[in-house]
């Protein structure tokens, strides 16, 4: 466990912060994956809407939130995928009383002004562009330190 | 060859794929995550987006061949080839591939195909030249030195 003087350097891998991962690209997969174990995040990544919301514990059939190794403290998805967009599984991930809480951020390879917009608006805590980069991640810690739950006391931002 | 010779090399041909547009700065930030942990992330992605690549070249060669194209489903794949290469800085793949899509949308086949062919050369071009360099740091590294990160 991290001792009372550490900064957030050194964490246990229980303190890690959880990403869910989304996007239909393989290769974007792997690069999402590696630049936020590289930021000490734990990674799940997911090809679809659909799987996303499997794993949070939204999918069809299920209705209860998952506990444990599921809690997410963050979701970055990719915007344009088939099936379900990630504007789409914004939208029900907010509509959710157990998961709206989450950060989501949208990514894109189109900056398109009203696509960012619509999604601010549905409660995307950013919008960022592809591809992504190793300077882009720092923002995302950020968002996920807003929402870290409570740890011995030392990553609770307080209310 | 010496180790050092060869890691000359390696950051002079690393150098002139820069130099020459086959990789732009994404490429450095995948050479800034490969480490100690993770010594083939470069090969590793690389290798993926090369796959991915022919899967995608095969499904608009048949696509751009029907008698009636499905120009929606040509632009998605060029769309999804466009990401995957911007990804990982292959950049005249990249380019290739704004110019396709532009024609997609005036969903002219001729000149769609002549992009189509661009693309493929692109893409072959580079894949030479990352599979050299590839092979030259299993030379170094086969020699006992380390490969130089480039900043």
């Amino acid at each position: 466990m991290a001792s009372a003087s550490s900064s957030l350097e050194v964490l246990a891998i229980e303190e890690r912060p959880h990403v869910l991962a989304v996007d239909d690209s393989l290769v974007d997969r792997k690069l999402v994956e590696r630049l936020l174990t590289n930021s000490a995040c734990k990674v799940t990544t997911a090809e679809n809407g659909q799987r996303a919301l499997e794993f949070l514990g939204l999918g069809d059939g299920q209705n209860t939130f998952k506990n444990g190794d599921a809690k997410v403290n963050l979701i970055i998805t990719d915007y344009c995928m088939p099936g379900m967009t990630g504007y789409e599984l914004l939208k029900k991930v907010k509509e959710s009383s157990n998961l709206k809480e989450i950060p989501v951020v949208i990514v894109s390879s189109e900056n398109v002004p009203t696509r960012i917009k619509k999604c601010l608006e549905e409660g995307a805590q950013e919008f960022m562009l592809k591809p992504l980069k190793q300077s882009d991640v720092k923002k995302l810690r950020w968002h996920m330190k807003e929402f870290s739950h409570p740890c011995n006391g030392k990553l609770c931002m307080g209310r | 060859m010496e180790v050092v010779q060869l890691q000359t090399r390696f950051v002079e041909y690393t150098a002139s794929l820069f130099r020459e547009g086959y990789l732009d700065a994404q490429f450095t930030q995948l050479q800034q995550l490969q480490d100690e942990s993770n010594p083939d992330f470069v090969v590793e992605v690389v290798s993926l987006f090369f796959e991915d690549s022919e899967r995608l070249l095969n499904d608009l060669t048949r696509a751009l061949n029907q008698q009636s194209v499905d120009f929606k489903k040509v632009d998605a794949n060029v769309h999804q080839l466009k990401g995957s290469s911007s990804s990982i800085g292959a950049q005249r793949i990249k380019n290739a591939c704004i110019t396709f899509r532009n024609f997609c949308d005036e969903q002219n086949i001729e000149a769609s195909l002549r992009c189509l062919q661009q693309v493929k050369q692109e893409y072959s071009l580079v894949k030479n030249k990352l599979d050299t360099l590839f092979r030259l740091e299993q030379q170094i590294v086969a020699a006992g030195g380390s490969i130089p990160v480039m900043e």
